[in-house]
């Protein structure tokens, strides 16, 4: 297994780009944390914004859950990686995503048999209704089980005024802001759920535009 | 007992029997839907309802989502696409109200396409159930396998079930009549004292293609969007000079509310509608 300082070099396998500063992509140092520090042997994560997976797949290939080499072919004819995942090419990827609005009502799901399930998801996503529906039935009958992050980088279009945490407080969830670039806050704000009820992460990351 | 009721019962010891099952409800239904811990009812929320199903099948439960029609097919249709297929994730979908059940709730609760757009999707196994005998059949094989099923309830009946599956031959002649599901019995009527014969199909997908061996003529009478599975037949008989006439609910919006016979006799798809859509082609 490799370390987090190795995951640029496998960011350029997969694209091929060697100048870029792969520190700017959005979720890899939450992706990082969760497959490092957090997520247990009989956790499940779930990405839900499938867009723009190549930190994810980084990440998978330095934990060991992907072949190095399946880096090489991104989105290629035979690869089983693709600009969005698909998890019956890749079952470490947990769910195929890539349309939004889908991962949080299916990690509502498995959370409902006890499991205890990751969701990843952006601000923009949330402009999804699908959301609050899981969002809000989770919140009301106290679905300890889940836990979701979202990856806030302004990019929703209306934006999330007063803070997109507040809508998950409302509908009976904790919430914590963190700094989704330091890793140990990242990690504090996973551990801060209660247990008694939904979690949601909101971790803060620059600005999209 | 009606294909619902037999339906509630059937839900309810299923979650009794096996904790692998459970029941997915978006406020249809709850009240006649055991309290159990394994009924989830999310609200009227069906985009939910066809995720967590989903995520259920995940985990390796067996889920049954249930809603009208148009809720449990038509609104969370992407769901259905995606969380269920896309995922190769199992579940079995039960709707009611059929094409025009609900006649006089008017067209938001008709879905007279459901079984076309389910068709366009891949892996589904599609029952049509005519009798609460076939709907139990069909409900208990899902219930012990874990793939995409989807059941439409009706509350048009036919007056006994019909045993066997894949298309079921009831008499030999030409043209052959296929009733699909509820249409049996104003079939049997309409043909009576006519010259053809009459088969039976109440699971139209996967598609008995190999059951039309010699048949050149049919006559489809669908309980939903005419013609939905003719291009099915057409490809069954596409070896041999064919005829193909269908009979089913016509595309044009119906604005009209009433009984559900009122329907099915604007639709043709009463014994005389039926008699005369043959008589004319005969």
């Amino acid at each position: 297994m490799l370390a987090y300082d190795d995951v640029p070099a496998l960011l350029t396998r997969l694209t091929g780009d060697e100048k870029h500063d792969w520190s700017s992509l959005s979720t890899v140092d939450v992706l990082w944390v969760l497959h490092d520090r957090v997520l247990g042997p009989d956790d499940r994560f779930l990405l839900s914004k499938g867009h723009g997976p190549a930190a994810f797949y980084a990440v998978l290939a330095a934990k060991g859950l992907i072949p190095a080499d399946a880096l090489d072919g991104f989105g290629a004819f035979g690869s089983m990686l693709g600009y969005h995942p698909d998890r019956t090419l890749v079952p470490a990827a947990g769910i195929g995503s890539g349309s939004l609005g889908h991962g949080l009502p299916i990690a509502v799901g498995a959370a409902l048999t006890g499991r205890r399930i990751y969701c990843l998801v952006g601000d923009a996503e949330l402009d999804e209704g699908s959301n609050w529906e899981a969002v809000q039935y989770a919140g009301r009958i106290g679905l300890s089980a889940l836990n979701v992050v979202v990856i806030d980088n302004r990019s929703s279009t209306y934006h999330w005024p007063g803070g997109v945490e507040e809508r998950f407080v409302l509908e009976g969830w904790s919430a914590v802001r963190c700094d989704g670039r330091d890793h140990d806050a990242i990690e504090e704000a996973f551990a801060s759920a209660t247990g008694e009820r939904p979690h949601a992460v909101v971790a803060e990351v620059e600005d999209k535009r | 007992m009606s294909m619902r009721s037999r339906f509630y019962r059937l839900a309810g010891e299923a979650l009794e029997d096996d904790e692998r099952v459970a029941v997915v409800s978006a406020e249809i239904g709850v009240g006649e839907l055991p309290d159990h811990p394994r009924h989830f009812n999310v609200g009227i929320r069906e985009q939910l309802m066809i995720g967590v199903a989903a995520g259920l099948a995940l985990e390796g439960m067996r889920p049954i989502a249930h809603s009208y029609t148009p809720f449990v097919i038509e609104r969370p249709y992407e769901q259905v696409k995606l969380d269920l297929g896309h995922q190769d994730l199992g579940a079995i979908l039960v709707s009611t109200g059929a094409s025009y059940d609900a006649a006089r709730a008017g067209r938001t609760h008709q879905a007279p396409e459901d079984v076309a757009i389910m068709a366009a999707l891949p892996g589904w196994t599609i029952h049509i159930p005519g009798h609460p005998d076939e709907l139990e059949r069909v409900f208990r094989r899902a219930l012990a396998n874990d793939d995409r099923v989807y059941i439409r309830m009706s509350e048009e009946e036919n007056a006994a079930p019909v045993r066997g599956d894949g298309l079921v031959l009831l008499r030999s002649g030409s043209p052959l009549v296929v009733a699909v599901g509820p249409t049996l019995g104003p079939t049997l009527e309409a043909t009576a004292d006519l010259d053809v014969g009459v088969a039976y199909l109440s699971t139209v997908r996967p598609f008995p293609y190999d059951a039309f061996a010699g048949v050149t003529d049919v006559v489809l009478v669908e309980p939903y969007l005419v013609g939905t599975s003719a291009g099915e037949v057409a490809a069954a008989l596409s070896d041999r000079p064919a005829r193909i006439f269908s009979i089913g609910v016509p595309l044009a919006e119906f604005r009209h509310y009433g009984t559900p016979a009122e329907h099915r006799a604007a639709h043709g798809l009463h014994a005389a509608g039926i008699r005369e859509a043959i008589t004319r082609r005969l």
